[in-house]
């Protein structure tokens, strides 16, 4: 995993509520076997006027010219913005993997939903919850700042505006660190291997049937 | 001294090791597989030289890009047959306990088939790449979604990285009324609560109502818990939860179901537990419900109407009322059974069970799919679901009635495989979702009970299933 630990970038606003992760990467596109690719298609039906399908040329596709990632303005940006129980709906990890593989390291909102949340953590993809106060201005600021950038930084656990403002979000101490040094937590748990095995042991018998 | 939530039982007997933060390492009991969230946690393993940890609790089927018609002719989308065959290919040099692939007599939505299969057992931790994995809480189990990182972390560890989830009691009272569904009480629920008031928390369902349910309802409000936002779902155990497991292919025989069942039978929350919160819903006061919007908790009875945006004062939901309705042409203040409907979906994981294509047959018999559904279909849950419908003769009453009688998988559900609406079409439907393009691009779900969906396709718009006309 690549390591996050301060970056600053453009702020696209997405200003809509219970972003669901249907909406974030449609269905047929999660046949794929791989893990990439996926960014050309993130929103995709509201990015684009057609319905799309896996395999069709992006070139003939018609964009919808209303959608805020589709504004040139909001081009190259790496820091997402959205309302309330964002990423709802279905485990995908495709999500997030469209996220990232757009362009987005950091997505702010002042709730997400708790199956997205952690894939993103498990992708490189920073989810930060800040207050609907806060979010609530920070869109406002966006809409009357051509170029409106924040720095996130996860090292000290705030959001800075470009007026120097701060604001501190949470975040599992467990997991910041794996993002700051980008480590695998398959390794990090094949480390406590033994204790597994002590665990399997003793239940193996009190509950013999769980083995069968 | 204060007792311990169900979930807190479940919880403290699958931890292995806690983090200085209280992220816990949690044993898990039974990984459920299927063939979209699956090739790139394999691929995972398979780059880092890893091998699964024990391939028994394995679980593996095939259900979302299955086709539900002509499966003489296989796969026919290059794309979705690559995916399946994927999982055929990693199952087949892993191992699994059991893998019940496309056309197999067993083969069937991921969970519908772990429960009938007895591989969903009371106390068990259960995950599968799929948010609707709360389902097999109804079984007193611990079950949660994963994404596809995690589902690579439980094949190589057996474990997943967990923070303990705060809990939440859902009391439904009282007694239901005739003719009111599970479904109609989990929509209810999330029509009073919200689709997030559940995230951070694991919901455990209880009350006189739930206790009168039977597995299947359980299962279905269990399965539309993450609707609410919970990725678990919970239900304690009783006399119902054990009969059912009886004799299933995966549940234990002998001295050691007596073991088991003294072991299940303390799988309920303390007298004196305390939950972070709790609500009381009155089951007398369900009545049928409808989605008329774009998300589960924009809902409403049979007898009410869309909202009227206007006089909603908070901006932000008003700009959600507007596009909510704009998206499924309605109107505000139409009446719910004035929407006329186009296609009729019963099936997915929420509605695909025995009980409710027995629910869906008894409001279908004798009666004719109305001249202006363009298509009324049934996709029941998994091959055993459908042989026993087809012993009971419920086949022929849906194709006489002129429903499709298709075979089993996800379907028109998430629109995986050939099943979906085109642009505008407007279903009535069975399932759980009802976002925007769930099933299919543009096109509008409304998401009801099975015995509402069939009424439905009788009367060509929402109707209530409990006027004379059906009774």
């Amino acid at each position: 995993m690549e390591k996050f630990i301060r970056i600053t970038g453009l702020v696209a606003p997405l200003d809509r509520a219970n972003v669901d992760t249907d909406a974030i990467i449609p269905k047929q596109y999660l046949k794929s076997i791989n893990k990439s690719g996926f960014g050309v298609n993130l929103f995709d039906a509201w990015r684009y006027l057609d319905n799309g399908e896996p395999g069709v040329n992006l070139n003939s596709r018609p964009i919808n010219p209303e959608f805020i990632l589709n504004k040139q303005e909001y081009f190259g940006s790496t820091i997402l913005i959205a309302r309330d129980n964002f990423g709802c709906g279905s485990s995908r990890e495709h999500a997030p993997w469209a996220l990232v593989d757009y362009g987005f390291r950091v997505v702010i909102a002042p709730s997400f939903a708790d199956i997205f949340y952690n894939n993103s953590l498990k992708n490189g993809l920073l989810p930060v919850a800040l207050s609907s106060q806060i979010v609530d201005s920070i869109f406002k600021e966006i809409a009357a700042t051509p170029g409106y950038s924040l720095t996130v930084d996860l090292d000290g656990k705030f959001v800075e505006t470009g007026s120097r403002e701060r604001y501190s979000f949470e975040i599992d101490a467990f997991r910041r660190d794996c993002l700051l040094k980008g480590l695998d937590d398959i390794g990090i748990t094949l480390g406590y291997s033994d204790e597994i095995k002590e665990f399997e042991m003793k239940q193996k018998l009190e509950q013999p049937w769980l083995y069968q | 001294m204060t007792g311990k939530t169900l979930y807190e039982k479940l919880w403290d007997s699958h931890v292995v090791r806690t983090e200085s933060d209280q992220t816990a390492l949690l044993y898990i009991d039974r990984h459920l597989v299927h063939e979209v969230t699956s090739p790139q946690a394999f691929e995972g393993l398979r780059l880092a030289g890893r091998k699964p940890w024990r391939t028994s609790s394995i679980v593996a089927t095939a259900d979302h890009n299955t086709p539900t018609s002509d499966w003489a002719k296989g796969i026919i989308d290059p794309i979705s047959r690559l995916q399946v065959e994927t999982l055929d290919a990693n199952i087949s040099v892993f191992g699994a306990r059991a893998y019940y692939p496309f056309r197999d007599s067993r083969q069937g939505i991921v969970h519908v088939i772990g429960p009938e299969n007895g591989a969903t057992l009371p106390g068990m931790t259960v995950v599968c790449g799929d948010s609707h994995t709360s389902t097999h809480g109804a079984f007193a189990c611990l079950a949660v979604g994963i994404g596809t990182s995690e589902v690579e972390h439980v094949l190589a560890t057996q474990c997943l990285l967990q923070k303990k989830a705060k809990t939440f009691l859902i009391r439904v009272n009282g007694n239901l009324k005739s003719n009111i569904s599970a479904k109609d009480v989990i929509l209810n629920i999330i029509g009073h609560i919200g689709t997030a008031a559940g995230t951070g928390y694991a919901i455990e369902f209880s009350g006189s109502v739930i206790g009168q349910l039977s597995m299947e309802g359980r299962m279905t409000i269990c399965n539309m818990a993450i609707e609410a936002g919970a990725r678990s779902g919970i239900i304690a155990v009783d006399d119902k939860t054990i009969d059912y497991l009886e004799g299933r292919p995966m549940s234990p025989i002998g001295d050691q179901w007596e073991l088991a069942k003294a072991s299940w039978r303390k799988l309920h929350s303390d007298e004196s537990a305390v939950f972070d919160k709790v609500i009381d819903i009155n089951g007398e006061a369900i009545t049928p419900q409808v989605t008329w919007g774009t998300s589960p908790q924009m809902v409403s009875s049979i007898a009410g109407s869309t909202p009227d945006p206007s006089l909603e004062k908070n901006p932000i939901l008003k700009e959600s009322l507007d596009n909510a309705l704009a998206y499924m042409g309605l109107e505000p203040n139409t009446r719910i059974i004035d929407i006329p409907l186009d296609k009729v979906f019963i099936g997915s994981c929420t509605n695909s069970r025995i009980e409710d294509l027995r629910e869906a047959a008894k409001v279908v018999t004798g009666r004719q799919v109305a001249k202006s559904i363009k298509h009324a279909m049934v996709v029941p849950g998994s091959g055993l679901v459908k042989k026993q419908a087809e012993l009971e003769g419920l086949d022929q009453i849906f194709q006489d009635a002129g429903f499709d009688w298709r075979e089993p998988g996800c379907s028109m559900c998430l629109a995986m495989n050939d099943d979906k609406l085109q642009s505008g079409e407007r279903c009535a439907s069975t399932s759980n979702r009802n976002f925007e393009g769930r099933q299919g691009s543009g096109g509008r779900t409304h998401l009801v009970s099975p015995a509402m969906a069939a009424a439905a396709a009788i009367a060509g718009h929402f109707v209530d299933v409990r006027d004379d006309y059906f009774q």
